[in-house]
């Protein structure tokens, strides 16, 4: 029997949301005392922030709950949810980031995190004087930092740069030389979430080979991602959070589809928005209040041909707020993979107003995408100078694209790509 | 590739990492703070290359560079010289005012810079502090460390005065590291305090600024402890000397200048509480450091 590597045992952590709303005072008289009571209230505000009475409070959310699970030694395990499953606060416990609330974890072996690559990094500082500083926040010495340089710099790519100051670098090369500090960190257990993201194709392959390579040493690793075909092809187990809770431990392939049915609660044409249950907490109304699909018809399905344009209507209370030129975003994905996020912010070029019952509408063209089912993985408004976010809802619904004999040849391509090609051949 | 793990089954402790190899086990804080010294030693080399990034980044993109090390102690030196020393005719212990106040003013200046920066510290790194796992008290003992640069370029300037104004040094300048050792750590104490509590209350920063005046006037910086003792009585001496920049600023100006006999009263209370302050930071600092992370 293998040792174990990571063992956790009812791990939960409790957090407060956001500082409770301010009353509001409607004479004079009140407003006046409110202000002279407010560093009172303040200051309680800020103290419950880390003051807990009894838990069941309404501002109080447990991110993670009762949460047990064992890894072994060499084992590369996924952790998938849908966002504020808990899946980063799990990762936070486990680097210590961040102490839990209730139960325990714990690790046999050096651990190492990539949560965030580039922390520590100076802009003033040169890329040499960045991979000291970088590699000893990371946990590394001077010394084993000085064996390793050499290597670090090669697998970067960024050598002739490495003696000029690092604001002169581009972001994808800040990020190359933070993550080749991370990547030789030579931990037995690593920890990363979601690095994948950043970077170009090549640079992320490099990483993914690092990160195999990791896994095939014998190491363990646990593997964050929203994009599930690398958990599959990373990782042989994989778990699945929902709601602060381990609803799913398995080989990876079947918590995949275990999350894809248990996000998706079957295809939908529209939605009720009003009490969904995926919007992020916060402090104000919702705002949403359906979403609806429409066909090129304009008839209201779930199913849409290749090609076909798709037709998103948005209805929003806003009540007395007026919002001028929001950002308004709807997110697609496909199996965790991205396609597209519509949004005002580009998409839209006059200012524009909203108020009271409004109804947002963006119509589609979304080329070929192969057949399959795709969801609304979110749909946000933000506004104002600082784009505060008003309304947020992750996994909204899903719809599905089906098969239309585009070619008049009967066949069209296989599955797994994201586009169908839209092109033709022609021979002399 | 470094094949530091030779059999995936056995792996061999890495000796020279900060990060323990062993069992970590992570579990609810509970009961009293501790300070993990070992795991402080551990991340020694962390601790030299944030210091070493505090003074390469400090005066990079500016014109004067290291000279601002001492520009400020020597321009604040000329006001006060100007408003203390001729309109208001402060008693200087029959040292000419601009020496009476520089020899002040370093210490004074690495205290000060000390305490607001590291007051600072936690939230100019929350990035880090969100991000990463290393011993917190790096950050506020950080420029405890690399501030002393800027203190020794200004020491340095002191017997170029008082080459000047022909004030010869006693045999006490020997002392000198001590004061400097009750000093550093009466900055660190402060820093400590400050910064635990600035991450959850930011009123913190916008209040070291007065503080740091506050405390500047309460401390023989612009004038002697002499001019207390004469009007109070020798009985508050003592009390005075609490306040750990009492014996450091008078110890300064006693051993380099000569104006008193070295007080080793105010010294040796000062150096009692410096190091109560010191003691009790770091335990609030450790208390206070399990929610940086949820509320920075």
């Amino acid at each position: 029997m293998s040792r174990i590597a990571i063992e956790v045992e009812n791990l939960g952590k409790r957090y407060r949301i956001g500082l409770l709303q301010e009353e509001e005072q409607d004479t004079l008289g009140g407003a006046l005392l409110s202000w002279l009571k407010a560093p009172l209230t303040n200051f309680r505000r800020l103290q419950r922030l880390s003051k807990f009475d009894n838990g069941d409070e309404a501002d109080v959310i447990w991110a993670l709950r009762d949460v047990s699970f064992q890894v072994e030694e060499g084992e590369a395990v996924g952790i998938i949810g849908r966002n504020g499953a808990g899946k980063s606060t799990l990762l936070k416990i486990l680097t210590r980031i961040t102490p839990p609330t209730t139960g325990r974890a714990v690790l046999d072996g050096r651990v190492a995190s990539l949560l965030e690559v580039d922390t520590g990094f100076h802009p003033d500082l040169t890329g040499r004087e960045n991979v000291y500083l970088n590699g000893t926040v990371l946990g590394m010495t001077a010394k084993e930092i000085d064996r390793k340089f050499d290597e670090i710099v090669e697998f970067s790519g960024v050598a002739r740069f490495i003696d000029t100051p690092v604001k002169r670098y581009s972001s994808g090369m800040r990020v190359r030389l933070a993550f080749a500090v991370a990547a030789h960190l030579d931990p037995e257990i690593l920890l990363i979430d979601e690095v994948l993201a950043v970077g170009d194709a090549q640079f992320q392959r490099k990483c993914l080979g690092k990160m195999s390579e990791i896994a095939g040493e014998g190491r363990t690793v646990l593997f964050v991602s929203h994009n599930l075909p690398s958990v599959e092809a990373l990782c042989a187990r994989a778990f699945v959070l929902d709601e602060g809770r381990l609803v799913f431990s398995g080989p990876s392939r079947e918590a995949v589809s275990f999350y894809l049915d248990r996000q998706v609660f079957g295809l939908a044409s529209g939605v009720d928005l009003r009490h969904h249950p995926h919007r992020l907490p916060g402090d104000r109304e919702p705002i949403f209040e359906s979403l609806r699909l429409l066909n090129g018809d304009g008839v209201e399905t779930s199913s849409f041909a290749i090609g076909e344009p798709i037709t998103f209507e948005l209805k929003m209370n806003l009540g007395e707020e007026v919002l001028d030129t929001p950002f308004i975003t709807i997110a697609i994905e496909k199996r965790g993979i991205p396609i597209c996020a519509l949004t005002t912010r580009f998409m839209v070029a006059r200012p524009f107003l909203l108020t009271g019952l409004a109804t947002a509408r963006c119509t589609w063209r979304p080329g070929w995408l192969t057949p399959g089912e795709y969801t609304i993985s979110r749909v946000t408004l933000k506004a104002g100078a600082s784009a505060e976010r008003l309304d947020h809802i992750d996994e909204v619904l899903a719809f599905e694209i089906v098969e239309r004999d585009v070619y008049g040849t009967g066949k069209i391509a296989r599955r797994d790509t994201i586009l169908v090609p839209d092109g033709t051949w022609h021979f002399f | 590739m470094q094949k530091t793990l030779v059999h995936p089954t056995s792996p061999k402790p890495l000796k020279d990492t900060a990060v323990p190899t062993g069992k970590v086990v992570i579990t609810p804080p509970q009961g009293l703070p501790r300070i993990d010294w070992r795991e402080l030693l551990a991340y020694r080399d962390l601790f030299y290359f944030m210091v070493r990034r505090d003074v390469q980044v400090l005066y990079r993109q500016t014109v004067l560079g290291l000279a601002w090390a001492f520009l400020r102690p020597f321009i604040s030196m000329i006001l006060f010289t100007f408003i203390f020393g001729r309109v208001a005719r402060v008693s200087s212990d029959g040292i000419p005012y601009p020496l009476f106040s520089y020899a002040a003013l370093v210490p004074w200046t690495y205290f000060a810079t000390v305490m607001q920066t590291a007051t600072m510290s936690l939230v100019t790194n929350s990035s880090m502090l969100t991000k990463v796992y290393f011993p917190r008290l790096v950050f506020p003992l950080t420029p405890v460390f690399s501030k002393l640069i800027d203190f020794l370029i200004a020491l340095l300037f002191l017997p170029v005065f008082m080459v000047i104004y022909r004030v010869p040094p006693t045999p006490y300048v020997f002392f000198l590291p001590v004061l400097i050792a009750i000093m550093a750590a009466t900055a660190a104490g402060i820093g400590m305090w400050l910064a635990a509590l600035a991450v959850q209350y930011r009123d913190v920063n916008h209040a070291s600024q007065f503080l740091a005046q506050i405390l500047m006037f309460a401390a023989p910086v612009v004038w002697p402890v002499s001019l207390l003792t004469s009007r109070f009585g020798e009985d508050v001496r003592l009390l005075y000397g609490l306040y750990p920049m009492v014996g450091v600023i008078e110890g300064f100006r006693a051993a380099l200048l000569g104006t008193v006999p070295m007080p080793w009263d105010l010294i040796g209370v000062g150096a009692l509480s410096a190091t109560v302050l010191l003691f009790s930071g770091a335990y609030y600092f450790r208390h206070m450091e399990r929610r940086f992370a949820d509320v920075a």
